[in-house]
């Protein structure tokens, strides 16, 4: 279950480079456990530090005035390449509740909605545009006071922070009569 | 109305429409690796849930095993990676799913092993927390890649909530030259359409290039189609299709093999079906191609130049170590790595050693070959390849993902230049500061011999 999201008041931290992969956002290397936790020290680890622990004075992150980012914003494609959730995983670690982004890599735009985070695409003009603190507001979907578009049946999980997993076994009856038609169509598959 | 064959598939398997504009979709077959798939079922046990038919879930070892031919069977190439391996086998049995384990004769990467099993059909849908799913469109598949909580909701629900994506046929007219290869085929569409050129769409790939291809090499193409950010890509089934699945430990046999190949013979796209969009390349455009900077669209002819520095080009530059305008093929090397869900078939195995011959990789070059799987790796010992390659200075692996991506452990130097068979020349994908240039299995051969990279030109037997 995921914290339902209604607004958010927050500091953008202006990442602005396009097809940031999520080899980049968490890399293989700091993939330590098998869990869904203890990422977020590993989040952007391959320009975040210079080495080992120790800052980049540089990065984005890093900074005195985006240290305390909730907002992600980005250019195109980001959160493309690899299918690893634990990319959004060590995003919602660190305390981002909302990527903001030219376009989206698909899997990781799904893995935002599964746990919470907010993917929101805008414009290159409309990102250029953003100041430090922004507000969004996702039942009205803007950000300040730019419009933005969301599938209804994201905004829905989001909204009521729902269990995709539970709302899916409470169609077990059609999905139980799908399975026995398609087998008596194509035994071979069962 | 008329419909492609990816309208047939998805109204094959909608269970129902959902309000919200999505569909549920019925999902036949779930993959899952150490890697990623370990978490959810983790998280599946976690939540007191089950799977909904353990028996359509299967699980491989492949992403950070060891690749050395000694490994044990909690053998990492990652430093403590050996958990994720003791606890996917353990997730695995307590869920009683198909777990194809480190030591099983069928180990290998997914999308190598799941068309090799008979596993990935024509007409299922197969999911897989892996984004190189899309590679098992080559059967006449639906397949794609998830997320980790997805993979956990297809294996307790047998299905998943999909808005339906939009649609793009690209066709490639005519016949490849010689020497070129599906690898180029795909890095060249990546080239020209972007990194984000096929966003939200499902791709089918048709023409005579596309049907004159072999199940690997289509495997290859498809295998890249999330590189242009594709939702998945698929190509219709044909007889060699049926004839690469017929005996196949889990494809359909007796008395069901007909009726199977009668369904499979109805997935074609109706010749008035529509597309969102209509791409159409000439096979003849197409020429051995190799990556010069940090996305796989960054892609040039091996005889061309690399792109003059502007502000878009250059931080792949800088990263790179390229000034921008070099000629491709006299850039050195002091890495060549063969292998990869991408080009580690045994076709891949086989053309490279065709190159590799009474040849010897160059000095300063670090060479390496790690098979796709092991069913592959002996299919090579079978026929001497292993022998070719070991004589021309390349290490034999065992299979797994190994050099394709860093996950620490054992990998080539910072500012090394590789010459890669894989997926992915993303910054660090192969290690910290590691310059990837992605290219066909020859093209990785023959650099590997020549020290820089190289056309490949056959042995001179005369």
């Amino acid at each position: 279950m995921n914290a339902p999201f209604s607004t958010h008041d927050g500091i953008a931290a202006p990442f602005l480079f396009d097809n940031v992969d999520t080899d980049q956002i968490i890399p293989s290397r700091e993939m330590k456990s098998v869990s869904k936790t203890g990422l977020a020290g590993g989040l952007f680890a391959g320009q975040r530090y210079i080495s080992g622990r120790i800052e980049n004075p540089d990065f984005i992150l890093n900074q005195p005035e985006y240290r305390d980012a909730t907002i992600l914003v980005s250019g195109k494609n980001f959160g493309c390449g690899s299918s690893r959730e634990h990319a959004v995983w060590a995003l919602k670690e660190y305390g981002f509740r909302v990527v903001i982004a030219e376009s989206f890599g698909e899997i990781f735009y799904n893995n935002c909605v599964r746990n919470g985070i907010l993917p929101i695409q805008l414009s290159k003009d409309v990102i250029a545009g953003l100041k430090r603190g922004v507000r969004i507001d996702l039942a009205a979907q803007t950000v300040d006071a730019k419009k933005f578009e969301i599938a209804e049946g994201d905004k829905a999980m989001l909204v009521g922070g729902l269990d995709p997993i539970a709302m899916t076994l409470e169609d077990e009856d059609v999905i139980s009569a799908h399975f026995a038609r398609d087998a008596r169509a194509r035994p071979w598959l069962y | 109305m008329a419909q492609t064959v990816f309208d047939k598939l998805w109204d094959l398997h909608r269970i129902k429409s959902l309000e919200n504009g999505e569909d549920l979709i019925a999902i036949d077959r779930v993959f899952l690796h150490e890697r990623t798939g370990s978490v959810a079922l983790m998280s599946l046990l976690d939540a007191g849930r089950k799977p909904r038919n353990p028996k359509n879930v299967f699980c491989t070892m492949d992403h950070i095993v060891s690749t050395k031919s000694d490994r044990g069977e909690n053998s990492s190439r990652t430093p403590d990676g050996g958990v994720f391996i003791t606890a996917t086998r353990a997730a695995a049995k307590a869920t009683g799913i198909n777990l194809i384990d480190v030591l099983d004769p069928n180990q290998g990467i997914v999308h190598v092993i799941s068309p090799e099993l008979g596993i990935a059909q024509p007409g299922l849908t197969l999911v897989c927390p892996d984004s190189h799913t899309c590679s098992q469109g080559a059967l006449g598949a639906l397949a794609w890649g998830i997320g980790s909580t997805d993979a956990e909701h297809a294996i307790v629900t047998g299905a998943l909530r999909v808005k339906k994506p939009l649609q793009m046929r690209i066709g490639i007219q005519g016949l490849l030259s010689p020497g070129v290869t599906a690898k180029d085929m795909a890095l060249h569409i990546i080239q020209t359409l972007g990194a984000s050129g096929a966003k939200r769409c499902a791709v089918e790939y048709t023409g005579e290039a596309v049907q004159a291809l072999s199940i690997e090499e289509r495997l290859t193409l498809c295998n890249m189609a999330v590189e242009f950010s594709a939702f998945t890509a698929i190509i219709a089934p044909d007889d060699k299709t049926a004839d690469y699945l017929k005996g196949r430990r889990f494809a359909p046999d007796d008395p069901n093999w007909n009726a199977a190949l009668g369904h499979w013979q109805t997935l074609t796209s109706d010749e008035a079906a529509l597309y969102d969009f209509d791409i159409t390349f000439n096979a003849k455009d197409i020429v051995p191609t190799v990556t010069w900077g940090t996305s796989p669209a960054q892609a040039a002819a091996i005889t061309g130049t690399v792109p003059a520095r502007s502000k878009t080009s250059a931080k792949a530059l800088d990263y790179m170590g390229l000034k921008g305008g070099e000629i491709v093929s006299d850039l050195t090397i002091q890495g060549a790595f063969i292998g990869s869900c991408t080009n580690a078939r045994i076709s891949d195995i086989r053309a490279a050693a065709a190159i590799l011959k009474n040849r010897k990789v160059a000095d300063g070059v670090t060479a390496i070959c790690v098979p796709g799987s092991m069913s592959v790796r002996r299919e090579a010992e079978a026929e001497g390849l292993d022998e070719i390659f070991k004589q021309a200075g390349f290490t034999w692996g065992a299979a797994g993902c190994a050099f394709c991506f860093y996950a620490g452990g054992e990998t080539f130097p910072p500012e090394s230049r590789v010459i890669s068979s894989t997926n992915r020349n993303f910054e660090g994908r192969q290690g910290p500061g590691v310059r990837t240039h992605l290219a066909s299995p020859a093209v990785v051969a023959a650099s590997a011999v020549a020290g820089k990279i190289s056309v490949p030109i056959a042995e001179d037997t005369t």
